[in-house]
């Protein structure tokens, strides 16, 4: 996409030497953004691209005047359509907002009232500028469906949010933002909680408004590669402060600042170069079985003999096997089943039918005691290590739980001493151990966990979006950590992600599920070099930053 | 509507166990209402006679017997004979029944009103400092016992400023006291649960969206936040019915009004087991209706509880 250089048009957003603070009264003020400038102008993508903790959230909070309990423009101004509204009153602001600057927010699921229908959310805008007269309310309503892309636009305006998907609800907040024709419209990160073949058809969506009715669009984005795709310029932030500027094609093909190479280095897209050696049949016993076989599982939910319902079968029928200290990855959208079959394997879950075979033993079908030894060899890491991390526990305490709830080690010092020794393999150093969780930042959680795990010295770690959550540089940290430790310890490990740039760094094997079936199976190099299904190829293309033909 | 079946069946379910439940109790008890009333030795009567009375009240036969005795007649409507004062349970209970109805009643809307006052003024106020005090005053309501809520009510309106009238007060004078007795603490849970589940709704995500709209504090309250703090709000009320139920039995002996709260203290003074068993009937089907009311009304106010309606 190129930049549509008009000649010097009045930008729809102009933001000058913008500082924002939170805070104020007797704790003083923290300020998070300083001398921020930038502007859009009408048909343009503005991305600003940073890590968490950049101000580009709060920057993009500031040029709606929706700044969280505390937040205050400390200096600098904001200007919408040449019109100063730094110092704009609340009900100037109310009178603004909706017509002259629109929202998409993040997180599509939480941002529709769940008890209005569809059509009333939309309308609202109107009804609150008392905009349109009431009787052809629901024909803007159902124009607007259609502009975005909405499939039976009169029936969705009768439905209620709890029965549309994801990226439908992101079209819907998206006709609801442009209802009033505002010509700014401020989107944080819009397409995060999104699959991404949803992700793409949405970027193209507000690709289209732009191009058509002359919308700029502020675009905040952690996805660099995202931000180089959509956007006509880039503006990086880091700690509150520019740390470069310019249109995509500078800013990715050739940056100056030493932090954007680093986010580009750090962020995994398939035009990156693999670092990762490849294990080969060199690193493992030849005539070894896997360490885990998965042979025609299926599982079933549902179909309750009372309650009628009918069965839902979330895995159909999926094998693979993976050898000793290779990494495997499921890959698929949300409801492709993969981590319902990691479940399975780590026998939190039974199944219908089907076989899966770890060190030689049926995981199906251990029970009691073999089952709870089964499970010292198969851990797992979870995205939100916030949520699987007791809060009251010192991280020293809780990489020692396990070792004192499977016995291991013949005296407390012992077991003490070992879990200090896991801790430090991860980086954490002994000054960290006695801290709990909620005072480490999410990459230090994300390594107890991991060394929570490893303290065991399982034989299969099963890693379910465990980086997802996490920065690209810490992200790019993680993943390197778990490399180390699987060439030390000839670790086997299942990774469960969406993410394909990073399972094309980390796997060895892959197995493409959509909807509970095996889509493809291959070594990774042959998925990602020659997909021979058309929707492991839509996958991979709808990657930003991808190489398109 | 297999659902509204459901909720019908369990609601049925819940009725028989406390009855069920209030007859092996009430049986339990040491002596009983013919052994207070006649075995009095002043009355003189030999054993034959006491053993012809027992028997006139079907007290003399087994106790399986005597269960399906009184509830076959309570599902034809017939709730037996009070022993005390020999009138059917059916009259005493319809007479009592109006004036607790319109006491429990009033206070039930004035708790209703008095807990969104306290939520919207801690919601809507301005200064923090009396945002705060809205917010404590739950919690201080929720400690005050009934009975000395009344008493000190009557000190200060009837004795000390004489504005209310306690002998022989107008029909009207004569609710507003005990009507704010059982209000208060009825209101307080009702008040946190509606200011909590305002706050929780006022940090989703679609709030912001309808901000970004141009939408003030006020179109936000009444449009979006309301119907979605409605539903916690409606559970906790049907619950609070329990509260309601007991709170007019203290309210009504504080204040000498006639009622089904006046007329459960005199059956367990007397221990007159028939009235007993028919009020703990009455307060189980009055708390069974109205939860079946609240869960038959939450799909109307929330959507999403529609779907596991048609499941």
């Amino acid at each position: 996409m190129s930049a549509q250089q008009t000649p010097s048009p009045a930008p729809v957003l102009d933001v000058r030497g913008l500082s924002v603070g939170y805070g104020g009264g007797r704790g003083g003020t923290t300020q998070v953004t300083h001398e921020i400038s930038f502007s859009v102008a009408p048909g343009e993508i503005l991305a600003l691209v940073g890590e968490s903790g950049s101000g580009k959230t709060t920057t993009a909070q500031a040029a709606i005047n929706l700044l969280p309990q505390g937040g205050q423009v400390l200096a600098g101004s904001i200007a919408l359509d040449g019109e100063d509204v730094t110092d704009a009153s609340a009900s100037r602001w109310r009178s603004l907002r909706g017509r002259r600057v629109g929202l998409v927010p993040q997180d599509p699921g939480g941002s529709l009232d769940p008890t209005k229908r569809i059509g009333d959310s939309i309308a609202e805008a109107f009804r609150i500028h008392r905009a349109a007269p009431r009787r052809i309310l629901a024909d803007r309503v159902v124009e607007l469906l259609e502009r975005v892309g909405l499939d039976d636009p009169v029936r969705r305006a009768k439905q209620y949010p709890h029965e549309l998907s994801g990226g439908m609800k992101q079209r819907v907040l998206i006709a609801g933002a442009i209802a009033l024709g505002p010509g700014l419209l401020i989107a944080d990160e819009p397409t995060s909680a999104l699959d991404v073949t949803v992700q793409r058809r949405i970027m193209e969506l507000l690709d289209d408004l732009r191009r058509e009715s002359g919308t700029g669009i502020l675009l905040v984005t952690h996805d660099l590669a995202l931000a180089g795709e959509a956007a006509d310029r880039v503006l990086v932030l880091q700690g509150g402060r520019v740390q470069e500027e310019g249109t995509s094609e500078v800013v990715l093909g050739n940056p100056t600042a030493e932090y954007t190479r680093r986010l580009l280095a750090d962020a995994p897209t398939l035009a990156t170069p693999v670092h990762r050696v490849a294990r080969t049949e060199a690193d493992r016993a030849p005539d070894e079985a896997p360490v885990l076989a998965v042979s025609d599982l299926t599982v079933e939910f549902g179909g309750g003999f009372l309650t009628r319902t009918p069965v839902f079968r979330a895995v159909d029928g999926v094998s693979f096997a993976i050898p000793r200290g290779t990494t495997h990855a499921l890959v698929g959208e949300s409801g492709s089943g993969k981590t319902t079959t990691a479940r399975a394997v780590a026998a939190f879950q039974g199944a219908a039918s089907g076989s899966v075979t770890l060190l030689g033993q049926d995981v199906l079908a251990l029970r009691g005691p073999a089952r709870r030894a089964l499970r010292r060899q198969v851990q797992l890491v979870y995205q939100n290590p916030f949520g699987s991390l007791d809060p009251r526990q010192t991280i020293l305490e809780s990489v020692l739980e396990p070792l004192t709830n499977f016995g291991l080690e013949a005296s407390p010092g012992a077991r003490r001493e070992h879990a200090v020794a896991a801790l430090e393999r991860v980086s954490l150093p002994a000054a960290l151990h006695r801290r709990r969780p909620r005072e480490l930042s999410g990459g230090q959680r994300q390594r107890v966990a991991i060394a929570r795990a490893i303290v065991l010295h399982p034989e299969l770690l099963i890693l379910d979006e465990a980086t997802s959550a996490l920065d690209v540089t810490v992200q790019a940290e993680i993943l390197r950590l778990l490399d180390d430790l699987q060439r030390e310890r000839g670790m086997t490990y299942l990774v469960i992600s969406h993410d394909l740039a990073v399972v094309r760094q980390i796997a060895d094997t892959v197995t493409v599920l959509r909807r509970g079936r095996t889509v493809e199976q291959g070594t990774t190099a042959e998925i990602f070099a020659s997909p021979q299904q058309d929707y492991t190829r839509d996958l991979i293309a709808s990657i930003p930053g991808g190489v398109h033909p | 509507m297999t659902y509204a079946l459901g909720r019908v069946a369990s609601a049925a379910g819940v009725l028989l166990a406390a009855f069920t439940v209030a007859f092996l109790l009430l049986q339990a008890l040491p002596g009983d209402a013919v052994m207070i009333r006649f075995e009095n030795p002043e009355l003189g009567l030999s054993a034959e006679q006491i053993a012809s009375v027992r028997e006139s009240y079907g007290a003399d036969v087994g106790l399986l017997a005597q269960y399906w005795h009184s509830l076959s007649g309570f599902l034809g409507g017939d709730l037996g004979f009070s022993v005390a004062s020999g009138a059917p349970v059916r009259t005493l209970l319809g007479s009592a029944i109006p004036s607790t109805l319109l006491l429990a009643g009033l206070g039930f809307v004035v708790a209703a009103l008095l807990a969104a006052a306290l939520a919207f003024g801690a919601i809507l106020s301005p200064s923090g400092w009396l945002a705060n005090v809205l917010r404590s005053l739950p919690s201080l309501f929720v400690s005050v016992p009934v009975f000395w809520l009344g008493i000190v009510l009557i000190q200060i309106f009837s004795f000390r400023l004489g504005l209310i009238s306690v002998i022989r007060p107008g029909p009207l004078e004569a609710l507003i006291l005990p009507v704010l007795t059982l209000a208060v603490p009825i209101s307080a849970p009702m008040a946190q649960v509606l200011v909590r589940a305002i706050d929780d709704v006022q940090a989703q995500p679609f709030i912001t969206v309808v901000r970004s709209k141009g939408a003030g504090e006020a179109w936000i309250l009444l449009r979006n936040v309301l119907r979605n703090a409605a539903l916690p709000a409606l559970t906790i009320a049907g619950v609070l019915l329990g509260e309601l139920i007991g709170g007019a039995v203290v309210t009504e002996t504080v204040f000498a009004r006639f009622g089904v709260g006046r007329l459960t203290a005199d059956a367990l003074d007397a221990q007159d087991i028939p009235v007993l068993q028919g009020i703990v009937v009455l307060a189980a089907l009055a708390f069974v209706v109205v939860n079946l009311l609240v869960d038959l009304v939450a799909p109307l106010i929330d959507p999403r509880l529609k779907r596991r309606v048609h499941a």
